[in-house]
């Protein structure tokens, strides 16, 4: 049956994000959050992560191309960066953030050119890994089927 | 059943029971059922992510939200609105911190009463200490969860 094929689907997709470290419990928590009086809470919050996460990459990027760099500025947008990753479960981008906040701390200006490499490109992945998460989702809800929901443990 | 449903997301307009517009934040969810106010939260934090995240978790458990971005913004929403029954703030917010509008809201001979909890992505027991001296009822580590705030409201939420 396509729904059940498609269920199966998504579990072993949303299971290897998690299993890869893309993804940690914090995700399931929005997850339950969602119900039928705000079916898209999690794909809302997350919208917001990459608009937010988008700016600050941008901020970082100009900060640190800076003749005199400012680590004290740089280390306050990746505190933010940590904070909104942490808060959506995107586990690789928030350690990414714990590393870049260690070489602001010791003024490493290559450090921190490399880290801003790294979570740019997490947070690409995640955002590719989760917009095909969420259609998987639109093709689940569209015939008929319930979207399963991992538990925390 | 009779229910009164406040308008739902809006971003920067605000009806508020009675038909005030506040233009100031984010409101969500029902201001009555069955002719008894539903528990209004004032949730404070400058990161939109966290802002959608704490008003979701209050939401599901039928409280009234109403979301800032700014201490400065929670301080005029409560001279507009002074029935708000809790606030939780984040404590790192430029400008003014949770910790800035802890105290002024303690301060306050109208507002002392209002039950204020701090949410920080750090737990630094100075900054804990220094909020629960100042009248915190809790200090929640972020990102919070839904246990912990229902536990909070249960508590302070009559």
């Amino acid at each position: 049956m396509e729904v059940s094929r498609l269920q199966r689907r998504y579990i072993d997709f949303i299971s290897a994000l998690f299993h890869e470290g893309f993804l940690d419990s914090q995700f399931t928590e929005l997850q339950h959050l969602q119900d039928e009086s705000n079916p898209d809470f999690v794909s809302e919050v997350a919208s917001l992560f990459f608009e937010d996460s988008e700016r600050l990459l941008n901020e970082l990027s100009r900060t640190l191309d800076q003749q005199t760099v400012d680590f004290k500025k740089i280390d306050a947008h990746v505190h933010q960066l940590k904070g909104s990753s942490a808060s959506i479960g995107a586990q690789r981008v928030k350690n990414v953030c714990l590393t870049f906040r260690s070489c602001c701390d010791e003024n490493n200006l290559e450090g921190c050119l490399g880290c801003l490499q790294q979570v740019k490109q997490e947070c690409y992945l995640v955002k590719n890994k989760l917009d095909a998460l969420f259609r998987l989702e639109q093709q689940i809800l569209a015939t008929g089927g319930v979207v399963p929901i991992m538990s925390k443990d | 059943m009779a229910t009164t449903t406040t308008t739902t997301t809006a971003t920067t307009t605000t009806t508020m029971k009675g038909g005030k517009v506040t233009g100031l934040g984010e409101v969500t969810g029902v201001a009555e059922a069955n002719g008894v106010a539903t528990p209004h939260v004032l949730a404070v934090d400058d990161s939109s992510v966290d802002r959608a995240l704490i008003a979701g978790v209050l939401r599901s458990s039928k409280y009234r939200v109403t979301a800032v971005d700014s201490g400065k913004k929670a301080l005029e929403l409560l001279d507009l609105e002074p029935n708000v029954n809790m606030i939780i703030t984040d404590y790192c917010m430029p400008e003014m911190t949770g910790y800035d509008l802890l105290k002024k809201v303690k301060e306050s001979s109208e507002l002392r009463e209002i039950p204020v909890a701090i949410m920080s992505s750090e737990k630094v027991k100075a900054r804990e200490d220094s909020c629960m001296k100042e009248g915190a009822v809790a200090f929640l580590k972020k990102p919070v969860q839904r246990n912990e705030v229902w536990s909070l409201c249960h508590r302070w939420l009559r």
